[in-house]
């Protein structure tokens, strides 16, 4: 069996373990990353998109406020190309209480949250499809923030200081030697090899999934998922992260990403990250809500939606005082349950990620008995070094200069054959999901229905894949893409989907690859 | 003006009516909201290639596949009906040259290389046919996305044939000269395949690659209006038998057709409108009087003695599901069946799974009238074809066209006979 060794091991590929595995990198650690998936695929890659100012969380959550703020300031240093500035309102509908902005704008100037109350015709001139009956407006710096782009940029920066990431690398088992972790035991799920890795430390930055990754240490950490759906709808409904302003609750947040614009949230507590069904309700739901901000929302065609599973972190359990704030855990399993090497950072949220990373690196400098400082607030990630924030014109002005000079692939998200084949060099992956996480292939509003027959063939060709295994990747694509579309197909969407059915089914026959994979 | 009969809806369902009824010497207007289906589906006629397991003979496989399906359109329909609208499309599109017969159904190879069922193949596709098995060469074009042979030969060899028929496939690339274009379409192609110095490139770079008896597949962009002489060419100069493989949209053969047929139509001095949306009826008690139509300028009637609603489905929107899970016949509202309530799943989680909305459309009767909900014809001078009627999956029957070519002939016949 192979082995691998390493000062520090984390598990968990989402924006806490990527924060982690660069964090760990730059201190000058050896450190492995292993994600059982894709990055970014568990709640990372499924929230909305949302970098948060702290507004949202000025009034019930200030601690939560304090850093978003500060966190919000260091990514728009260290990570502009993530980031497009499209501001956020908060807006008081006539379903809300007036009397709440009050409450809003005091919180936001005690914890820092940069806010101005505007007028009214000013917002509406800003955001012409914000409810006209509207009766009070706050700007605060919210952004939206592209997950995989965040996340590939750590796990390329940890690379290059020498870290190396697994990604389709599940943990079996932790190995504990006595009272202490000194590694695991880990499967390449695309090849079904097993490696033991040994680990001064191991991370487990395993976010929703914690719970269970610390069963296997012997620890009991509560994690609740808390379910969320969201939907991504056709369009820039918005241009600035429009918030209900009131207390949170669900589908009172649109956030403008790309080429879409995402609407959540749902808070449910659910008992399997791994099971998250998205119910007709909840679409209903989310449907009406946003019809109060933006009316005619209904008319607009829903693209996707998707769950994430938020990982709360059930507070009570807390043992060790060094639990950072109530917005994430840091867990040091040697004070907290007498289990050596082995650190758990969980709760928080993606505008946080990098705090958290800083603080359990800083554990693992405390149980290595070194003193190395961070420096993840401001060395910036590969591409934001000009702290040019990302612009939504970025493909069309690069074609711009050289138009029909070349194949688009996918015409949705402009991507060229060439652009497609580097990813797929790249990302040495021949699955057309993680593809589409990289590029957005397929996330325009024909969901893949005429660039993934492309892909498939690009990918035959150019990965010299067998026919099975391309095959294979083109019905993972169908079905993946299907369970993000059934529960909210209507209207036009529909008329798509049905155009995809025929060319899939109708015209090409795909249903009748699978007999023999 | 007063129309013998307004046809709504300018695919092949719509198409067929309205030539059927032309030809008879009926006055026929076609308004549609744009062009149909055709330009999205091949042009292959298939009347029924799949239940359960791929369909040999459609004469054989209908009578039953009718008698477990009650609520099909097929249901309405005579096997000798069917045969005889696949005869006279034969007829009515000589410069196409359609071949087959519903006794046996074709094999053809689709662009990812499953071999499959249709009736009836336009002349340039048919020595694509799989069943006597062959040696096969698949032609990719260097800038053409929309095609890939290589993946194509890969699992057509793999594909298990009926009587043990053994293919053999291989794809050559050519690199035909784009000068600065980039990024063409199978319909630039087809257009750079009208062209005699461009096929004369294309032979001489691909008959380097021949070997003797083997019979060559390009994608389905060999010319949009002289089609025939491309590929009769392509024969003669290369000596190997020639065919195409239809591949996505916008489809180079189903553009053909719809040009056939609406060129026929003008010939027989009917009336082609698109880009006008009918969206409402006036009636006379049990009559359709006149259809209202939403032209650029203003609402405009169209009156006639007959309608044929060849509207499409949710594909084409004729048929239309709200946010709320409400779905509506979009035209006149008719009752639909087929729909699943409110709050019941509308989709199964399976991408492949059949579908509780699938088969939603229009109920109609022998006359392919549609019904009310009451189980009477909704009006007594309105026929249904096409997508908009309920009870068929055609993506996943091969039904498709011949489905629509089909009840378009069938409605068209029952207004003959009622006229008569």
């Amino acid at each position: 069996m192979p082995a691998l060794e390493t000062d520090v091991l984390v598990v968990g590929g989402g924006s806490t373990g990527a924060g982690v595995v660069r964090d760990a990198a730059m201190r000058g650690f050896s450190a492995i990353l292993v994600e059982r998936g894709d990055l970014a695929v568990g709640t990372t890659g499924r929230f909305h998109g949302l970098l948060h100012s702290g507004g949202r969380y000025a009034v019930k959550d200030p601690v939560a406020a304090v850093e978003c703020v500060a966190e919000n300031a260091i990514l728009r240093r260290t990570a502009a190309d993530c980031i497009e500035d499209t501001g956020g309102l908060f807006v008081t509908t006539k379903w809300d209480d007036p009397a709440f902005g009050d409450e809003f704008a005091r919180g936001c100037r005690e914890t820092g949250v940069p806010v101005e109350e505007i007028p009214v015709p000013q917002a509406l001139r800003l955001e012409p499809r914000l409810d006209p009956a509207i009766s009070r407006v706050f700007t605060v710096p919210d952004a939206s923030l592209d997950p995989w782009k965040l996340v590939s940029g750590c796990a390329r920066t940890a690379r290059e200081h020498g870290a190396e990431i697994l990604t389709y690398h599940r943990v079996l088992d932790l190995e504990r030697h006595g009272d202490r972790i000194v590694g695991a035991l880990v499967k390449n799920e695309l090849t079904g090899e097993e490696i033991r890795i040994r680990a001064e430390v191991v991370v487990n930055a395993a976010g929703a999934w914690a719970g269970q990754l610390a069963e296997l240490a012997g620890c009991k950490v509560t994690v609740l998922p808390g379910k969320g759906i969201m939907i991504a709808m056709n369009h820039r409904l918005v241009n600035t992260v429009v918030n209900r302003c009131k207390p949170p609750a669900d589908g009172d947040i649109i956030v403008p990403i790309r080429t879409v614009s995402v609407i959540g949230t749902t808070d449910t507590r659910v008992a399997n990250p791994d099971e998250l069904e998205v119910t007709q309700t909840e679409v209903e739901e989310m449907l009406d809500e946003g019809e109060k901000l933006v009316p005619g929302f209904r008319q607009a065609r829903a693209l996707r939606v998707w769950a994430g599973a938020r990982p709360l972190f059930s507070a009570e359990e807390v043992t060790d005082t060094r639990a950072v704030s109530r917005t994430h855990a840091l867990l040091d399993h040697a004070q907290r349950d007498g289990v050596d090497g082995f650190v758990t950072i969980t709760g928080g949220k993606t505008t946080t990620f990098r705090l958290m990373a800083e603080a359990a690196v800083d554990a693992v400098c405390t149980h290595l008995g070194v003193d190395r400082p961070c420096r993840t607030h401001e060395e910036p990630l590969p591409g934001s070094e000009e702290r040019r924030f990302y612009w939504l014109g970025s493909r069309v002005r690069a074609r711009e200069p050289v138009p029909q000079s070349e194949e688009i692939i996918c015409e949705c998200e402009l991507i060229t054959r060439d652009r497609l084949k580097a990813a797929m060099a790249r990302r040495a992956t021949t699955n057309l999901d993680d593809i589409r996480r990289t590029l957005r292939l397929g996330m325009g509003p024909c969901q893949g229905g005429f660039c993934i027959y492309r892909a498939t063939g690009i990918l035959h060709a150019f990965e010299r894949l067998d026919e099975r295994a391309a095959n294979a990747s083109l019905l993972d694509f169908l079905q993946e893409r299907w369970k993000g579309v059934h529960p909210i197909l209507h209207g036009d969407q529909l008329r798509q989907a049905r155009l995809d059915d025929w060319i899939f089914q109708g015209l090409l026959g795909v249903q009748h690859l699978s007999n023999d994979l | 003006m007063t129309y013998d009969v307004v046809v709504i809806g300018a695919g092949l369902a719509g198409l067929t009516a309205a030539l059927r009824l032309a030809e008879q010497g009926q006055r026929v207007l076609v308004v549609a909201k744009g062009v149909g289906g055709t330009h999205l589906a091949p042009a292959t006629i298939d009347v029924l290639g799949y239940v359960d397991r791929p369909v040999e003979s459609p004469t054989q496989a209908l009578p039953e596949f009718a008698a477990t399906h009650p609520g099909h359109p097929y249901r309405h329909l005579s096997v000798e009906l069917i045969r005889n609208s696949l005869e006279w499309l034969k007829g009515r599109l000589g410069e196409l040259g359609y071949q087959g017969r519903l006794e046996k159904n074709f094999l053809l190879p689709t662009a990812v290389g499953v071999a499959k069922p249709t009736a009836l193949v336009p002349q340039t596709m048919a020595a694509g046919d799989l069943r006597a098995g062959g040696r096969f060469v698949f032609v990719g074009l260097r800038g053409l996305k929309d095609f890939y042979p290589a993946y194509l030969a890969g699992n057509l060899v793999r594909a298990a044939l009926p009587g043990g028929a053994s293919v053999s496939a291989r794809a050559v690339e050519l690199t035909p000269p784009l000068s600065d274009e980039g990024d063409v379409t199978s319909v630039g192609f087809a257009r750079h395949f009208e062209r005699p110095e461009f096929r004369d490139m294309v032979v001489r770079e691909l008959e380097q690659h021949l070997v003797p008896g083997e019979i060559v597949g390009f994608p389905a962009v060999l010319g949009l209006r002289r089609a025939r002489e491309v590929w009769q060419e392509l024969e003669t100069r290369l000596r190997h038998r020639v065919f195409e493989v239809p591949t996505l949209p916008p489809s180079v053969g189903g553009i053909r057709l719809f040009e056939s047929m609406t060129a026929a139509l003008r010939r027989e001095g009917a009336r082609v409108v698109i880009g006008t949306t009918v969206s409402g009826a006036q009636r006379d008690g049990k009559r359709l009087e006149a259809v209202v139509a939403q032209t650029a300028g203003r609402p405009r009637t169209y009156g006639a003695r007959s309608f044929v609603l060849a509207s499409g489905g949710f594909a084409s929107g004729g048929l239309q599901l709200d946010s709320h899970g409400r779905v509506r016949e979009t035209a006149f509202d008719l009752p639909l069946v087929g729909v699943p309530p409110a709050e019941a799943p509308r989709f199964a989680p399976g991408y492949f799974d059949e579908h509780p909305i699938a088969r939603a459309g229009l109920a109609a009767d022998e006359e392919l009238r549609p019904l009310n909900v009451e189980g009477a014809p909704a009006f007594e001078n309105l026929h249904a074809a096409g997508a908009t009627l309920a009870g068929a999956v055609p993506w996943r029957e091969a039904s498709g066209n011949g489905l629509s070519l089909a009840t378009g002939y069938a409605a068209a016949s029952a207004i003959l006979e009622r006229t008569s």
